[in-house]
């Protein structure tokens, strides 16, 4: 029986208690003189009858499906001679892929006795996993829906029970933000914590060299496997600073304009249309840069005298990143510019200042901290962007502060190291997860301080 | 007072006068100034979105087109290396190949030596093979028969004719040679060559050919990711919503929680494909190039915006409501569950599609979790090896062959077309269920 169709049996169980579990509701009333003299509406006896049937059968299922591959592979492993056992990890898995074709019946032939009495235990472990999972799941939402009909009585306290039990889930679901966040410090840590075992970690943050590509021999040319990734800071700071050079200006007095002097109509025509660049894919703004924006600069800049300048370069991937980035300043700093109370530029008008006098001297100081703080938020944006720098920034680790130079970034470099075919212990993967801390914690750090500053202005003025 | 005392006061009036003017006007002019710079800047923004979609559909529109040529193609037997048609592994196996290269040079008998009947036949695209066999299979009746078919021209063939290879430049610079130049020529003249409606590009899967490469493949993972993300998303995010809205008390606990969904609102994209490929992958031992992980990553990368939206559309719902059900005697639960949420469902839905929208736009976490690979079929199912349209994009975009630019850019556009629709229907959306209470 496969899952699904397991899963479908349980929730035909679960049907079933919430009929019974409400008919004996009503039943049970009758003597009494009608329903009136249940606790809770019949409904939540046929509601709480299902959960004694759903959730402690769907509980076990999850479970038993999550950890049946990891348990089966360990008790494998430990049926194993010595000799396989005690391989180096490839090696390992390399083996556990041979019992696997084994037990599948695809690999026949020369099989290590050894191999072949694994796979004989692979498969019996496989069935009786299978036999367990479909025995005791149907086992505990059978018990589940006596449970559900032995409780069913009219004193029993069914809407606030099944409140409960539905509070729970919705609180369960709201800490699934918080899972998500452990998941991704957890599974980027542990991986960084085996690169750093491997690799130094100051040689990592201070290293002037990055190439990642690791001698399968040793005699190998051009393949030192350096990690230093102050290329790679240096370049996605570059670029980050192109972005913010370009979306900065642009988005902060269309901002301006848009908030302070457009007419409502203008406002409700442009506003949306200027978003419509923050809706358009990534991967759409980096084919443009790459096949459009490149080359283009890359002309202008020869035109004007400057050779080398490669098609890929800093430039482009900034510029492109920049317009990416603009509605997301100025949607930020137009709040912000909102927020402003009115009475600020009243009296500044009163005193006879112009509007651009007001904006300047009265608005933008008092709104300077939130658009700080979008800015700020632009930045982590401008850091993590990915596609636009993997398809037009290049790969070469130049350590250069030179625009027209390709550079590449940490995002490029984490999404290069994870395509593709990957030994999943080898430095050069699990640098890719070191990266991603790096980087996960830049932009949370810039995160906090952005939304810390934003709240502290909005508390100014509320 | 003296006259000259008194000239030298008014001189000196007039002089702050005109000072005062002189500023004034220098004082507006700077205001003009001001108000260009913001004119200005909204213009750049407007300019650059402009561009970006004129190239992007300059490209892209000629890829709607393809060229076909039409050829007379014979089934002989002996061609085709077959001597019993009811052998299917015979059909099977025959030399398709052949028959298009007797087809071609029987049109062009001038045509001879080896380089020269490998650049003819390859004027024709490499699928017109499996296309005679499957129609021969379909029909074992048809050997030895003539028939009249369009086959797909290959993709240079349709660069020439679109007029993107220039037939005027020097012969080495461009990729068709004089020759099939000539050749060309002759079956536009006697009309054997036509551009039509490319229905391949939206029926076929990926493909090294140009000619022959589809975004079906590529739309059905997208729809499959996509509806594992909804499926979750949308669950989750709205019952988050009402847990932190109607229900959390004010303790250490939700205040984790709410500052943690902020910041997941702002972590790269990218972070949550380290985490599919550490969590789901190697941990949980999910199938790689999946929808179904895939939709997963998704999900948890559109939750908090999800969950942002659900909560403003929770909170626009009055007080005054959630006080009439509580003064009929309904507990919370049923406050919420039967007033609240129902008022606040058609915000929540609209903050889903821009969610969506997201999702479908989403590249980067999908590359870490192996959806780039090159796959050929389509997929049927959630486990299935499958791509997604913006990894299609980055895909080909990647691809040497000049027609893929084109090709790019029309996936773009499908892409762009899907984006809009589902932005336009959460306008309507709001636009039809907006309250103002």
């Amino acid at each position: 029986m496969q899952t699904s169709t397991l899963m479908l049996v349980v929730l035909a169980l679960v049907a079933l208690a919430y009929v019974m579990g409400r008919k004996r509701s009503v039943q049970l009333a009758q003597p009494l003189g009608g329903i009136k003299n249940l606790h809770s509406l019949p409904n939540y006896y046929g509601l709480m009858a299902a959960v004694w049937t759903a959730l402690p059968a769907l509980v076990l299922l999850l479970l038993w499906v999550g950890l049946e591959n990891t348990v089966i592979t360990n008790a494998v492993i430990a049926s194993l001679p010595d000799r396989l056992a005690e391989q180096s990890e490839g090696q390992l898995s390399l083996t556990l892929s041979k019992v696997r074709n084994i037990a599948n019946g695809v690999m026949l032939g020369d099989a290590d006795p050894a191999l072949a009495q694994a796979a004989e235990v692979l498969t019996r472990l496989q069935a009786s996993s299978q036999a367990g999972k479909i025995g005791l799941t149907l086992a505990l939402a059978v018990l589940g829906v006596v449970v559900g009909w032995v409780l069913t009585k009219p004193k029993m306290r069914a809407r606030p029970q099944f409140e409960r039990v539905l509070k729970g889930a919705l609180l369960l679901c709201s800490m699934i933000a918080i899972f998500t966040t452990l998941g991704i410090i957890l599974s980027v840590l542990f991986e960084s914590i085996r690169f750093f075992q491997a690799i130094p970690i100051t040689e990592f943050i201070f290293g002037t060299q990055w190439s990642p590509q690791i001698a399968i021999r040793a005699d190998q040319v051009g393949s030192s496997g350096a990690f230093g990734a102050i290329p790679l800071f240096v370049g996605t700071l570059l670029i980050a600073t192109i972005a913010l050079l370009v979306a900065v200006p642009i988005g902060l007095m269309s901002a301006i304009y848009l908030s302070e002097y457009a007419t409502h109509k203008v406002r409700n025509v442009i506003k949306p249309l200027l978003e419509v660049l923050a809706g358009i894919p990534t991967v759409v703004y980096g084919f443009f840069a790459a096949l459009t924006m490149g080359p283009f600069i890359r002309d202008v800049f020869e035109g004007i005298g400057f050779s080398g300048v490669s098609a890929e370069s800093a430039l482009a991937a900034g510029l492109v990143m920049g317009i990416m980035i603009i509605p997301f300043v100025s949607s930020l700093s137009d709040d912000v510019i909102n927020a402003v109370p009115n009475s600020l530029r009243d009296g500044s008008y009163g005193l006879g200042a112009t509007k651009s006098e007001t904006i300047r001297q009265v608005v933008f100081p008092a709104a300077l901290p939130g658009i700080m703080g979008g800015i700020l938020l632009a930045a982590s944006r401008a850091i993590g962007e990915t596609m636009i720098v993997v398809m037009a920034a290049g790969l070469a680790a130049n350590l250069t502060a030179n625009p027209l130079e390709a550079v590449t970034t940490v995002t490029v470099q984490i999404a290069t190291l994870l395509v593709g075919d990957q030994e999943f212990n080898s430095p050069k993967t699990l640098a890719a997860f070191a990266l991603g801390l790096m980087l996960f914690f830049t932009t949370l750090m810039l995160n906090i301080v952005a939304l810390a500053i934003v709240k502290r202005f909005r508390e100014q003025y509320d | 007072m003296t006259d000259q005392s008194r000239n030298a006061l008014e001189r000196l009036a007039a002089n702050k006068h005109e000072r005062l003017n002189a500023r004034l006007k220098s004082r507006y002019n700077r205001e003009r100034r001001f108000r260009a710079y913001g004119i200005a800047s909204i213009a750049l923004g407007l300019t650059f979105l402009a561009i970006l979609l004129t190239t992007i559909f300059s490209q892209g529109l000629s890829a709607f087109w393809t060229t076909y040529v039409k050829l007379d193609v014979t089934y002989t037997p002996e061609v085709l290396y077959i001597d019993d048609a009811t052998d299917e592994s015979q059909l099977r196996l025959a030399d398709y190949d052949g028959v298009i290269r007797q087809a071609l040079s029987e049109r062009f008998p001038e045509a001879s030596g080896r380089q020269t009947m490998r650049n003819l036949t390859g004027m024709v695209s490499t699928s017109a093979g499996y296309r005679l066999r499957n129609r021969l299979m379909e029909n074992p009746d048809l050997l030895g028969e003539t028939e009249t078919l369009w086959f797909l021209a290959d993709d240079d063939v349709d660069l020439l004719m679109n007029g993107i290879i220039d037939r005027n430049l020097p012969e080495s610079e461009r990729r068709v040679n004089d020759q099939e130049l000539e050749w060309i020529d002759s079956l536009v003249s006697s009309d054997q060559i036509e551009r039509r409606f490319n229905t391949t590009f939206f029926t076929n899967g990926d493909s090294r050919d140009p000619e022959t490469a589809g975004i079906l493949g590529a739309a059905m993972g997208s729809f499959y990711t996509l509806i594992v993300t909804l499926a979750l998303s949308f669950p989750i995010g709205v019952a988050a919503a009402i847990y932190l809205e109607e229900f959390a008390p004010k303790n250490r606990l939700t205040e984790i929680i709410e500052v943690n969904i902020n910041n997941l609102a702002a972590v790269p994209s990218i972070v949550f494909g380290l985490l599919g490929l550490a969590v789901f992958i190697n941990f949980f031992g999910l199938p790689r190039s999946a929808p179904i992980v895939g939709g997963l990553v998704l999900t948890l990368m559109t939750l908090p915006t999800i969950i942002i939206s659900a909560r403003a559309s929770i909170k626009a719902v009055p007080p005054s409501i959630r006080e009439a059900a509580m003064g009929l005697g309904a507990s919370k639960m049923q406050v919420t569950l039967h007033h609240v949420l129902p008022l606040a469902l058609p915000g929540m839905l609209t903050g889903t599609i821009i969610g969506m929208a997201q999702a479908l736009g989403e590249t980067a976490p999908l590359l870490m979790i192996g959806m780039v690979a090159f796959i050929v079929d389509i997929p049927g199912g959630f486990t299935d090896p499958a791509t997604v349209l913006p990894v299609q994009v980055y895909l080909w975009s990647d691809s040497p062959e000049r027609a893929f630019i084109a090709k790019t850019s029309a996936a773009i556009m499908v892409l762009l077309a899907f984006l809009a629709v589902m932005n336009l229907l959460a306008v309507f959306l709001r636009k039809k269920f907006e309250r103002r209470w």
